[in-house]
């Protein structure tokens, strides 16, 4: 297993590509340029590979829902103003049921913003985004072998649910280098019958979302809602970082995770004790293990760069069981471990 | 074992690069590495800068609240950067260009006049990796012949001679803060 | 026995139109699934219907049907035949879906050329959504948004796509041609085989553009509707040929191979 130094960008163009993804499709932002560019140069080395600059965002993810339906291992990528317009297609995937990999390489926002990391697309990413009753399947890694790991299952579970999945990072993990090793994808395991490949000798096929009788449409929404609750129930992953003895836990994911951690470093060399609960599925959330968490902690401290979105589903999981104070730094900024450190010293002693 | 440091300097003076190799040559000596740099508009015609943490554990934040060694190759860097570094902390400083000097007290400062030295050499653009020489000589966070050899990893395809010259360039600099 | 002349095309489903009477729809149906039994290609291929009166295509077309998001079509399109690029891929798409919500999707995938087949119902009017303008309603047409008639200043012109595609290097073949009479009808088939051949031979982006009754929105009798097309609507968007490169692209792929 030999590892290899790459950007967070790079890592996923390349786990995406291991996993088998043939097609890509998307349009220039940064900061996730390094992806778009990194599909450009690989996907024309791959047998049967596709890369499109499309014309917009709309254009990319409504390739990638041709694509899909034809049986590609498909991917799309953008950051959060592209994001936005690619909801359409989203929830068009969600209804029609095809998998598909989105990533969100998230900056500084709302409208155009800037260019900095940021986490304000939480809420866009965990309750569907575009119109609709659907989930989307959420992964946030904090470390570039997670990019690599995660990029790959989420090929795997976007078919096993037949459902798009999309990886949120910022622009930090996009641009920032760690070494990685590429694990050993799984087999594609993906029926042909999902598929239009034409009818051959037999029976057409179609794949449409438009269900004009209520009773169908409902139907439909209830299956649509019966297989998120078993993606809940089997497929919600986090991380406790030192939360065995703790006093006060962190709840961050991602970026700020990493922040988080670093800030715990600095608290537990000053004796206090903090630990860290990452979700690594955003949707679905893992509220049952943050509420089983507080029958030990009760006193927890939300940090997100953004002014509060996660703290939502705390406050779902958390209410009524612990103390939840909350730490925000939106818009791009990305604050240093030892200021997150200061604001959880000050919660931590609130709570003696 | 945990250091962390900041490179940073005008776009086009090689500071991505320093870190990139430093980066390279940690995890070739297999420490925990991340590298950190700054992009976008920041690095188009601006200061570029990056962030290395280099450890023999898991690194917790890729961000750094007190960096422990502070790389400059021009004076709006040191003007940035000089008050985030540690108590004990170092500052290498392009001497060449920098004439102001850190006012604190608690730090150590080396002044490589790095790019004086590289026209010695006879490429000014190695400056960049003669102040590596002289980094790696006084932090030793990677030992210099696996910071050489994943430099040559990383310059990989490019011509013998270049090759050559880089190694001069380190030498140079390695030398220069034996003093 | 007697000679059978006429009866339902193979790629058709045996399911009765939901088309108003006199609607144009149903006879461009009818010649697309033709064309594909002719053509000898219903197993291979793929079609791509939109949102708009023709957003339920997947119930009358006996082949594989992907049904698009509004103005999508060529986008989508374009994702199965690059993923599959041995089928035969073709989006149906009114003026609406085509020339104004997803005139991009249109008009990139012509310029890129795009081996695809698009087949584009003109009615001048939005049919479902109950007779609003349409980019391609006629200055001084009464729509349910333009109760004065389209005006020129607040609403712009009739949108020419054929003639602004032609200006693009990426189509190979683009026509435009009617269905409001039994000689029209002959004409569009032919137009229709053409640009399916077009993309069977590789030859890229080819475009039929039917001028279409609408009497229900245009609140004429069925007889009058096709007049109107041949006295007003033909007028501002003639009929014929605006570009037809597939000899020359033939050319040089012939002599590659």
């Amino acid at each position: 297993m030999t590892k290899v130094l790459m950007s967070g960008n790079n890592i996923i163009g390349e786990a995406a590509i291991r996993a088998g993804c043939r097609f890509y499709a998307g349009y220039p932002i940064t900061p996730q340029n390094e992806l778009t560019e990194y599909m450009a140069e690989h996907m024309r080395t791959v047998e049967g590979g596709v890369f499109i600059q499309s014309e917009s965002e709309i254009a990319a993810i409504h390739m990638i829902v041709g694509a899909s339906s034809a049986g590609a291992r498909v991917m799309t990528s953008s950051s959060s103003p592209g994001i936005s317009l690619k909801q359409e297609g989203i929830s068009s995937m969600a209804a029609n049921e095809l998998p598909g990999v989105i990533v969100n390489i998230m900056r500084g926002s709302p409208g155009l913003g800037n260019i900095r990391p940021s986490q304000g697309d939480y809420f866009q990413a965990t309750r569907g985004g575009g119109h609709g009753d659907y989930r989307t399947i959420v992964f946030a890694p904090a470390t570039c072998q997670e990019l690599a790991d995660l990029t790959m299952n989420a090929f795997d579970l976007a078919d096993i649910y037949r459902t798009p999945v999309m990886i949120l990072a910022d622009g930090m993990m996009g641009q920032m280098m760690e070494p990685v090793v590429f694990k050993k994808p799984k087999p594609r395991q993906y029926s042909e019958k999902f598929m239009l490949r034409g009818a051959g000798q037999g029976k057409s096929k179609f794949i449409r979302s438009l269900i004009l009788d209520a009773i169908d449409m409902e139907e439909h929404n209830w299956k649509l809602a019966r297989k998120y609750q078993i993606i809940t129930e089997k497929e919600t992953l986090h991380e406790e970082y030192k939360t065995e003895d703790a006093e006060l836990v962190i709840v961050a994911y991602g970026t700020a995770a990493r922040i988080a951690k670093g800030a715990i470093k600095r608290l537990r060399e000053n004796g206090m004790k903090v630990g860290l609960f990452r979700p690594i599925t955003l949707w679905p959330f893992p509220e049952l293990k943050l509420r089983t968490l507080s029958k030990k902690v009760k006193n927890y401290l939300v940090f997100e760069l953004s002014t509060g979105q996660m703290l939502d589903d705390v406050r779902l999981a958390l209410q009524g069981y612990a103390d939840i104070g909350f730490h925000g730094r939106p818009g791009g900024v990305v604050p240093t471990p030892a200021e997150l450190a200061n604001v959880a010293a000050r919660h931590y002693e609130k709570a003696d | 074992m945990m250091t962390k440091t900041i490179f940073s300097g005008f776009g086009g003076q090689g500071v991505l690069m320093m870190g990139y190799s430093l980066a390279h040559g940690a995890m070739n000596k297999g420490y925990h590495v991340t590298y950190l740099p700054s992009y976008g508009v920041e690095v188009r015609g601006g200061t570029a800068n990056c962030t290395v943490a280099v450890a023999d554990e898991e690194i917790t934040s890729p961000v750094s609240s007190e960096p422990d060694n502070l790389v400059v190759m021009n004076s709006p860097s040191l003007t940035t950067f000089q008050n985030k570094v540690t108590h004990g902390g170092i500052i290498f400083l392009n001497s060449s260009i920098i004439d102001a000097r850190p006012s604190r007290q608690d730090i150590k400062v080396y002044a490589v006049p790095c790019g004086d030295m590289a026209q010695e050499v006879g490429n000014i653009r190695v400056a960049n990796i003669i102040m590596m020489g002289a980094f790696i000589k006084k932090t030793g966070v990677v030992p210099a012949d696996i910071y050489l050899k994943s430099l040559e990893t990383i310059m990989g395809s490019r011509k013998k001679s270049a090759a050559e010259v880089n190694r001069k360039a380190f030498a140079a600099g390695y030398d220069f803060a034996k003093d | 026995m007697a000679k059978k002349l006429f009866s339902r095309p193979k790629s058709l489903k045996e399911a009765g139109f939901h088309y108003c009477p006199g609607c144009g729809h149903s006879i461009t149906h009818r010649l697309v699934a033709e064309v594909i039994d002719e053509l000898g290609i219903r197993g291979i291929t793929i079609g791509v219907p939109p949102a708009g009166c023709a957003v339920l295509a997947y119930n009358y077309f006996d082949v594989d049907m992907l049904e698009a998001q509004h103005g999508r079509g060529p986008a989508t399109a374009t994702g199965i035949k690059r993923a599959l690029p041995d089928r035969i891929v073709f989006s149906y798409q009114g003026d609406g879906d085509l020339a104004a919500i997803g005139i991009a999707e249109s008009f990139h995938a012509a310029n890129r050329g795009e081996n695809i087949t698009v087949i584009f119902i003109n009615n001048a009017v939005y049919g479902m959504t109950g007779g609003q303008m349409a980019p391609t309603t006629m200055l001084d047409q009464k729509t349910t948004t333009t109760p004065a008639g389209r005006n020129k200043t607040l609403d712009g012109y009739p949108v020419k796509v054929c003639e602004t595609f032609s200006q693009l290097k990426g189509p190979t073949y683009l026509e435009r041609v009617t269905v409001n009479s039994p000689a029209s009808v002959n004409k569009a088939k032919k137009a229709i085989k053409k640009a399916f051949q077009c993309q069977m031979d590789g030859l890229g982006f080819s475009l039929v553009e039917i001028l279409s009754p609408c009497p229900t929105n245009w609140k004429m009798t069925s007889v009058a509707a096709c007049k109107w097309i041949d006295e007003v609507m033909s007028k501002e968007f003639p009929l014929g040929v605006f570009k037809d490169n597939m000899a020359a692209v033939k050319k040089p792929a012939e002599a590659a191979s």
